[in-house]
């Protein structure tokens, strides 16, 4: 099941790996997708660190793990083509992350509790 | 802070899917579809943009001796009826209060096409620079619809009797659309064939209708924005100001040095005395974009600044342009753009940046 942060990412776990992207919500903010900086395999990452960087035709920001670990992958296809960011944010990840404390993911927003998080924007 | 204007066509835009931007006081479409797709529409096929944001004045008066020869950089007097032409506004020191437009509809009248954000001192400006003539700011009468594209002229034939071949580049006729007055011009900020339309309310709204029946992709400022730089056209703003002289610019073919108006003696002693800075085109080697505001480093040393910047779907690289020093610039080298955040490498690019 999906888990959001604040910061919209978004976290699909299986086992103790985690799948992270960011929500079609903050991909239709930042608009056509035209770059992507993604992290180093193996690298350690504490919750709330700046782990990847996208920038769009309209903007650049910053992405969040919304949770500690380190990366075991990227997902290299973004470094070539970013736009497939536009067409399934919610279906592709970024980077899997080795989930350090599994606490962290219960902490976070069910689909719902963004939803609602969503309209208070 | 003051409600923002909106166009004649604000309602019909937010029929569609829209997003809109606070842009120099009006509310506007930054996008519709997406910025890439109403890109490619433009490249490729044709859209619709609305910039009824722009600011008309219409002039009424002697050419020769009412001053307005000398208001600003564009000849006037040797502009012919029917056509128009690019120029500026300068201040004594030869800054750009603005970049605009001035098409000569008859022996004695002119309308002068301005920038939003800088009408009203505009407007002023030429005022106190005219005498025995009138001058009307008429911006809130006209809209103003672009349709630019390679299949602009097929798509727009058949609403208006005048032969559309027979425009030239920068000519314009006073014609009908609907039955109402308008003026086509056929003109544009894209690179495109296009054709720009100044036109009523009513009117406007009338041909928007129909444009986006007959299937055209309305398109917004995000993608207006990355057209114009592909060609490295300057945006007021960004890479014209008050303290920004059209030479460092590199605008130098816009300006006749030989011809007396405002500004021009500072521009004579400007070049001169050599340039200090100069725009200088830049492609990065990535499809990373330089913004507005990156400062432009070589050997760890900054050597000038961004003025803007994007990422070129056509090219898959960023484009832009940078204010840079000419003393410590080096051409032949390679610069990075920074930020806090990131540093780009670009290199030295000529214009346009696409081949059209």
């Amino acid at each position: 099941m999906k888990k959001y942060s604040e910061s919209h990412e978004w976290v699909e776990v299986e086992g103790d790996i985690a799948n992270v992207g960011i929500s079609s919500y903050a991909v239709e903010q930042l608009g056509d997708i035209t770059f992507m900086e993604l992290p180093e395999v193996d690298s350690e990452f504490s919750k709330g660190d700046s782990v990847a960087f996208v920038e769009s035709v309209k903007a650049a920001s910053d992405i969040y793990t919304p949770i500690s670990g380190s990366i075991t992958e990227v997902n290299e296809l973004l470094i070539d083509a970013p736009e497939t960011m536009n067409e399934d944010a919610e279906g592709t990840f970024i980077f899997k992350l080795k989930v350090s404390d599994m606490g962290e993911i219960d902490a976070l927003m069910s689909q719902e509790q963004y939803d609602e998080y969503k309209e208070t924007l | 802070m003051a409600e923002l204007l909106k166009t004649p066509l604000y309602d019909r835009q937010q029929e569609l899917k829209t997003k809109n931007v606070s842009f120099c006081g009006w509310d506007m479409p930054i996008q519709f579809d997406g910025i890439i797709a109403e890109h490619a529409s433009c490249r490729e096929d044709v859209a619709l943009f609305d910039t009824s944001h722009m600011g008309e004045f219409f002039f009424k008066g002697d050419i020769k001796t009412s001053g307005i020869n000398e208001a600003t950089s564009v000849n006037v007097e040797a502009l012919a009826v029917g056509k128009c032409k690019y120029g500026f506004l300068l201040n004594e020191q030869g800054g750009v209060i603005d970049d605009l437009i001035i098409y000569r509809l008859t022996d004695d009248e002119l309308m002068i096409v301005v920038n939003a954000a800088t009408r009203e001192n505009d407007f002023n400006t030429i005022n106190s620079r005219i005498n025995n003539a009138t001058l009307q700011d008429k911006s809130m009468d006209y809209a103003k619809l672009d349709v630019q594209g390679p299949k602009s002229k097929a798509t727009l034939e058949k609403y208006f009797e005048v032969d559309l071949d027979s425009l030239g580049f920068f000519s314009f006729v006073e014609t009908k659309l609907f039955g109402n007055d308008c003026i086509l011009s056929r003109t544009g900020y894209t690179g495109e064939l296009g054709f720009e339309i100044y036109a009523n309310s009513e009117t406007s709204i009338k041909l928007w209708d129909a444009l986006i029946a007959d299937g055209v992709a309305p398109a917004g400022l995000g993608s207006r924005d990355i057209l114009r730089l592909e060609m490295g056209y300057s945006l007021y703003g960004n890479d014209l100001s008050e303290t920004i002289t059209p030479l460092e610019a590199n605008l130098g073919k816009f300006v006749n040095l030989k011809r007396n108006y405002f500004g021009k003696d500072a521009l004579l002693k400007q070049k001169e005395d050599g340039l200090k800075r100069i725009l200088m085109p830049f492609k990065t080697t990535s499809r990373r974009a330089a913004r507005k505001d990156f400062e432009v480093y070589q050997n760890d040393k900054k050597v000038g600044f961004v003025t803007s910047g994007a990422f070129s779907p056509i090219l898959n690289v960023g484009v832009g342009l940078a204010m840079v020093d000419t003393d410590s610039f080096d051409e032949t080298q390679s610069m990075e753009l920074r930020d806090k955040r990131s540093s780009i490498e670009a290199n030295v690019a000529s214009l346009p940046f696409i081949t059209k």
